[in-house]
């Protein structure tokens, strides 16, 4: 007689998740495979390193990593000061942080698009004061990107630090540790993880948005021409194997990036023996 | 006891009502053994869609008039090429009307419309036309007057992307048209072009886009755009915002229509879905075009609007391009072909 499982039910939910990622994730992932499995290798090569193909994974990937990193800075003081303040209106701010998830991305793109356009409010004010044109420039894609990545860190970052032991931190003051040094020795290596968890999530939205994008990044060709962009082109061109081959790259190298940021996870709790 | 008489008068009326609806139901059961009722759908591009509106209810009146026969008109509007995919993806329609040949071109490669869709209907089946326009902010504070003054000093023109609008399409090819009669030779119409892109801030994906960015956004010194939606900005959007500025030259566009044959053979609409066609070329489908800032074919029907339509002189693709729109499409925006060169480095 087969002994029972310690947790019960395994069989049935391992099925459903198998049943569940097939269905949802893999078929429509390996129809991508095999549409560009019509073009041979040549072909896709020639796809993929074309001048502009390559300078629009330029700006797609350097835009979102600039915009992940922006945002993870601000998202963290964001989650530390939702956690740890009370005020007025905190409520308000809660939902605040969620709206960019329930958002319609166009209608953001066109909302930023007009505000940070040369001539609205805080376009304006920036090249007056700054000298520096955002929308219709890579800046306006940074800005679209971190307006709708942030609360991804915020909402990562955030239950760690509910359930952060002030025991901890007081344990290092007593023993003589500066503010400074119970943040940058105790605290921030606990949230650490849960910070890049939170980065690796703008980073891989950022890189796949579309919508709020289109609107503010201006479109040229080899300067603010995102890869998503370039897809939907060619397939308004009827160009689907061209646009195919171009999605799985950027899955490829978006799914390696993603591995590796999980790997710098791993080793940096197993470091700072969260593991 | 006022109550019960209530309630007996509620259940009689009710009654009442459910023998009218009974006979009602009868009537029309009978009704529809002569009568048919049909249902079509037009898939069309971005920017016709207050024309379709009042053509559907149009057509629906006459052809009940005619034969007696209901018929319901759907629309579906977006991208001129995105609708020709969806088409050729498996999207039912019954007819398709465009804003370029390319498009039922692509369409008919798949076998989904008669390889002779052009000469099908009159007029290269285009029951109407239009042209590129520009669209200035009120009083032409940059004095924008023709082709030649986009690509003066800082002006900042706004228009879509060619390879994906077949409105910014029209207004390249109206642009290289300009530059090449004028000058007579290729090398400058291209460098007319290169200079014309270096002064676009933005390259939207759809018309409709372009026309957000010009008038939301506040975006660009002048709007490249067809005549009936510059002329549909300057009248519904704000008179006291926009002027309509007509170049001295520009390129008639022509807005073919074309039937889906399977799709109309397996739904059994092939008589009304000509019908809904051919409406368009009649007196009274021409007037709603003419209404709609499109220039109607029927030369007495343009008479009678000449007022709302730019007077210039117009040339057609096939002047300025040998082999018309399959060749503009190889040489001008195809990957690799002149658009994209002109931002190559």
């Amino acid at each position: 007689m087969s002994q029972s499982s310690v947790m019960p039910g395994f069989r049935p939910t391992i099925g459903f998740t198998l049943l569940y990622l097939g269905l949802v994730v893999l078929i429509p992932l390996s129809t991508l495979v095999f549409k560009s499995f019509e073009l041979d290798w040549n072909d896709y090569v020639h796809i993929i390193t074309n001048k502009r193909v390559i300078s629009s994974f330029r700006v797609s990937f350097s835009t979102a990593l600039v915009a992940a990193l922006i945002a993870s800075f601000f998202g963290f003081i964001v989650a530390w000061v939702l956690v740890r303040y009370s005020f007025v209106g905190k409520p308000f701010f809660h939902a605040l942080i969620d709206f960019p998830f329930a958002l319609p991305t166009a209608v953001a793109g066109i909302v930023l698009a007009t505000i940070f356009q040369p001539s609205g409010f805080l376009g304006k004010l920036l090249i007056n004061t700054l000298g520096v044109q955002v929308a219709f420039k890579p800046m306006g894609i940074v800005m679209a990107l971190i307006f709708i990545s942030i609360p991804f860190v915020v909402r990562t970052v955030e239950p760690v630090l509910l359930e952060f032991e002030s025991s901890m931190e007081e344990a290092g003051s007593s023993l003589g540790a500066t503010r400074w040094q119970v943040f940058t020795k105790i605290i921030f290596p606990n949230v650490f993880p849960a910070l890049l968890t939170g980065f690796a999530l703008a980073f891989a939205r950022g890189v796949g948005e579309y919508g709020s994008v289109i609107f503010i990044a201006g479109n040229i060709p080899y300067i603010s021409e995102i890869v998503p962009l370039l897809i939907v082109t060619k397939l308004e061109q009827f160009d689907i194997q061209g646009a195919t081959a171009i999605a799985l790259t950027m899955l490829v190298i978006s799914f390696v990036m993603l591995l590796l940021i999980n790997v710098l996870q791993y080793w940096v709790r197993k470091r700072s023996g969260q593991l | 006891m006022q109550k019960m008489i209530l309630i007996d008068l509620f259940n009689k009326r009710l009654i009442h009502r459910s023998l009218y609806l009974l006979g009602l139901l009868t009537l029309t059961f009978t009704g529809t053994i002569s009568a048919k009722e049909y249902s079509i759908l037009n898939v069309s591009y971005d920017v016709s869609r207050e024309l379709y509106k009042d053509i559907n209810v149009a057509f629906s009146d006459y052809w009940l008039k005619k034969t007696g026969d209901k018929v319901n008109i759907q629309q579906s509007h977006d991208g001129s090429s995105k609708q020709a995919a969806a088409v050729i993806a498996g999207l039912e329609a019954d007819v398709v009307t465009m804003n370029q040949e390319t498009d039922i071109d692509k369409i008919a490669t798949k076998g989904l419309i008669s390889k002779d869709w052009l000469t099908r209907f009159p007029d290269n089946s285009a029951p109407y036309t239009s042209t590129t326009v520009f669209l200035v902010r009120k009083g032409n504070p940059k004095n924008i007057k023709d082709w030649d003054d986009l690509i003066k000093a800082d002006n900042a023109v706004i228009l879509s992307n060619p390879k994906t609008s077949g409105n910014a399409r029209y207004s390249y090819l109206a642009a290289w048209g300009y530059a090449l009669r004028k000058s007579g030779s290729e090398e400058k119409a291209r460098e007319f072009i290169t200079q014309l892109f270096k002064h676009v801030p933005v390259l939207n994906t759809g018309g409709r886009a372009a026309t957000n960015t010009f008038i939301q956004n506040n975006t660009g010194d002048v709007l490249l755009t067809f005549e009936n939606e510059a002329f549909l900005i300057a009248k519904d959007l704000g008179a006291d915002k926009f002027d309509v500025i007509v170049p001295s030259t520009s390129i008639e566009a022509e807005h073919p229509v074309a039937i889906i044959n399977p799709v109309a053979a397996k739904k059994g609409t092939q008589k009304v879905a000509e019908a809904y066609l051919e409406f368009l070329w009649t007196d009274a489908g021409q007037e709603i075009i003419a209404k709609h800032h499109y220039r109607p074919r029927n030369p007495e029907i343009l008479a009678r609007h000449a007022d709302q339509f730019a007077h210039l002189e117009l040339f057609s693709i096939k002047d300025i391009i040998p082999g018309g729109w399959p060749a503009a499409q190889r040489i001008h925006f195809a990957d690799g072909g002149l658009f994209d060169q002109i931002y190559s480095r």
